[in-house]
């Protein structure tokens, strides 16, 4: 049943934000810490557990992948409603410290990704 | 008949926002093929569409949260919220390889204090080069280069003012802006094609919103390995930023 699958990443999602949110509290952040990643764990457990047991199925895959291919739309509504008037208002500082720091980080990302070292990259 | 539209474009805006983006992947899919022919994904031309919407939709009302200020479009700040993004982002960990996921482990949980570190220091020196030279300001500032999350929780444990919290917004929203943009174009310069480089991207960038919509532009396979370990920078960095960050600018600057 579809219903199986929206509820499993529901309560997966659910049980994730809240174990985020006692780790914040845990160590003094007022932030959800790893929320999403542990949701995201939660979830790929199930997936194997449920595997291992015959029981996955077509409609409770449905489900999850319904939302996972939403992901994209989801994003654009969430573009479209980014304060990016404060972005552009910031002026000169924000725009050389915003532009030097992502330059930066793209360059971190080559240097720790180790190209050659990557045996899945392709040549 | 004006007022019956309106009303029905206020009470059911989720609805009204699944049109609205409906357009815009239609006209991204459009633009793509033609003008472009395929070179730049739909997803990135959506998404440029979407933040272009953000700015007029912020310039006409005024508000924080670009196009979702506009009454008629509220249902678009529901639709890309935290909630609906966050248990998108987490259906897509369910074609998750564990293997792969797996082999990154270490390096994407090094990539995670990098990536919080380099963009702090950074943003500090250039808060600093800029006049603002006293510890906190330097702190909240360089916090802000983290992410937008990471700047006004900083700001706030640590009493900044509204003028440098605004700046460190700033900052980590253009950041986020930038890495949406610019991660297709640059994808292929920076190895970004596999898992493993996916979570060091996620780990180094670590603004959620530009990691996961970057991704989504370049390949949307590669979305799920970036929000794992994009999802514990915020974190990292909250914890981090008033604490140990703030001490050590302390110390550097002596006041």
């Amino acid at each position: 049943m579809i219903i199986q699958g929206v509820a499993l990443l529901a309560f997966c999602t659910l049980v994730g934000a809240y174990v985020g949110d006692l780790i914040g509290i845990l160590i003094g952040v007022k932030a959800n810490v790893g929320g999403v990643g542990v949701a995201m764990a939660l979830l790929i457990a199930a997936r194997y557990a449920l595997m291992k047991q015959g029981r996955l199925s077509e409609g409770l895959k449905g489900g999850v992948s319904f939302w996972s291919m939403m992901y994209i739309p989801i994003v654009v509504a969430m573009a479209a409603q980014q304060n990016v008037v404060a972005a552009v208002r910031g002026g000169p500082m924000v725009l050389i410290a915003g532009t030097l720091v992502v330059a930066v980080s793209f360059a971190l990302v080559r240097v720790l990704g180790g190209r050659s070292a990557s045996p899945g990259a392709g040549s | 008949m004006i007022e019956t539209l309106e009303k029905i474009l206020l009470s059911q805006g989720l609805l009204a926002a699944f049109v609205i983006v409906g357009v815009i992947m239609l006209v991204s899919d459009a633009v793509s093929r033609t003008l472009t022919r395929g070179r730049i994904h739909p997803s990135a031309i959506a998404i440029v569409i979407g933040l272009c919407l953000a700015y007029l939709g912020g310039r006409a009302s005024g508000g924080e949260k670009g196009l979702a200020d506009i009454s008629y479009f509220s249902g678009v700040g529901l639709l890309g919220g935290a909630m609906l993004r966050d248990f998108a982002i987490v259906a897509t960990a369910f074609e998750v390889d564990i293997r792969e996921a797996g082999r990154a482990g270490l390096v994407g949980a090094a990539s995670i204090l990098i990536g919080v570190l380099a963009p702090f220091v950074l943003g500090a020196g250039v808060a600093h080069a800029f006049g603002y030279s006293d510890a906190v300001s330097m702190t909240t500032i360089g916090a802000g280069a983290v992410t937008y999350i990471v700047g006004p929780v900083t700001g706030a444990a640590l009493g900044a003012s509204s003028d440098v919290m605004a700046l460190s917004i700033a900052t980590g929203v253009l950041k986020a802006v930038l890495v949406m943009v610019a991660t297709p174009a640059l994808a292929p310069l920076i190895g970004l094609d596999n898992p493993r480089s996916a979570m060091i991207f996620g780990g180094v960038m670590g603004t959620t919103s530009g990691v996961t919509a970057g991704l989504a532009a370049t390949d949307p396979k590669l979305v799920p390995y970036g929000a794992l370990t994009s999802t514990f920078y915020t974190g990292v960095g909250c914890l981090l930023g008033p604490s140990a960050l703030f001490l050590a600018v302390r110390a550097v600057t002596g006041g």
